[in-house]
């Protein structure tokens, strides 16, 4: 897993490819491959909210800092 | 705290990945039980970690705390055992639907009526995942399972008013969707002295959901966002308007002796120590 300071990244060993990150980001960074795992297309939109860090069931998906309230 | 500072500290990194189905909710949880215990600001070292069987109960055994993984439905009975031998630790129980209303139904009843400090989360995916997708008493009545084809016929408990009527003093529901509200419900469920309970509304993708028409994680957590009434909301609304819905947030407070301290008084007043 490649670690970019402040850029969400996932960790394609741990995702299952459920879908929940890239149904539910508000500000739609993400999009499915074939295999329906999360590639992170749109890491501009990004507003740091971590409701996809909150949601996933994998602990797969890291805003690489401080999120949720800090 | 990042995700990874979050693992590294409570979880037993080299249990992960964890073995739960893609979408299932149990992974949100666990994650909302860590984030609300470092919220809560509890000593790790002085909490204990309790559940019983299921998919659910398999939590624990992550998470980097003194942990016991116990019986099918006695979560609660050894939660007792260790918090009266050891008043001073927190005692967090993990548990599931189908552990925790069935098997565990009457050692749910009796520790509210305690009112024994204990925090419960119950993992509520409305079936019996590990063991293929049984019907349990919180299935919603008329919904399919592996034991009810043509569907279940059995009124479902509404827990969080059995556990009110029981004499719990803190209760509350929340969803996998709502993660950031499950956060601070469970987390002031730690705060509280006495017996709290939180209901989790979660989704079982393989077993509940491919047998009613929920057929992703990603249509179950939509199905929680378009049926979750926060509870302020509700009392706006009448029964009728109600109906199908379900109500979350913060449901009961009130404040009761605490059982173990209650025990202690006992104690001392055998002793003659009472003043």
């Amino acid at each position: 897993m490649e670690k970019v300071p402040g850029i969400v990244t996932v960790n394609e060993k741990w995702c299952k490819g459920c879908g929940i990150c890239i149904a539910f980001c508000p500000a739609k960074v993400f999009t499915a491959r074939e295999d329906g795992k999360p590639v992170v297309t749109n890491p501009d939109a990004c507003t740091r909210c971590g409701l996809c860090e909150l949601r996933c069931p994998d602990f797969a998906i890291s805003l690489g800092g401080k999120s949720h309230g800090e | 705290m990042s995700v990874e500072e979050l693992l590294e500290r409570y979880t037993r990194r080299d249990k992960l990945p964890h073995i739960w189905c893609p979408g299932c909710g149990n992974g949100i949880i666990m994650g909302a039980v860590i984030r609300a215990l470092d919220q809560a600001g509890v000593d790790q070292k002085k909490t204990v970690i309790v559940s019983g069987i299921g998919c659910s109960s398999r939590a624990p055994g992550y998470m980097k705390f003194d942990t016991l993984h116990t019986t099918h439905g006695r979560a609660l009975a050894y939660a007792t055992g260790v918090k009266l031998a050891r008043p001073e630790l927190k005692v967090v129980v993990l548990t599931g639907d189908g552990d925790c209303a069935a098997i565990g139904g009457n050692h749910l009843i009796h520790a509210a009526r305690r009112n024994i400090d204990l925090t419960v989360v119950v993992f509520n995916n409305d079936i019996y995942g590990m063991t293929g997708g049984q019907y349990s008493p919180l299935t919603p009545q008329g919904s399919y399972a592996t034991t009810a084809p043509y569907g279940t016929v059995d009124r479902n408990f509404d827990l969080c008013e059995l556990v009110k009527a029981a004499g719990g003093t803190y209760v509350a529901r929340g969803t996998t969707y709502h993660t950031r509200m499950l956060i601070d419900l469970i987390s002031a469920g730690l705060g509280h002295k006495g017996f709290s309970f939180i209901e989790v509304v979660s989704q079982c993708p393989m077993y509940y959901g491919r047998k009613n028409k929920l057929t992703s994680a990603v249509a179950m957590l939509e199905w929680q966002k378009e049926h979750a009434v926060p509870v302020k909301a509700a009392a706006k609304l009448t029964p009728e308007q109600l109906k199908g819905k379900f109500v979350i947030g913060e449901l009961h407070r009130q404040e009761a002796p605490e059982y173990t301290e209650v025990y202690a008084n006992l104690v001392a007043r055998a002793r003659g120590e009472e003043k």
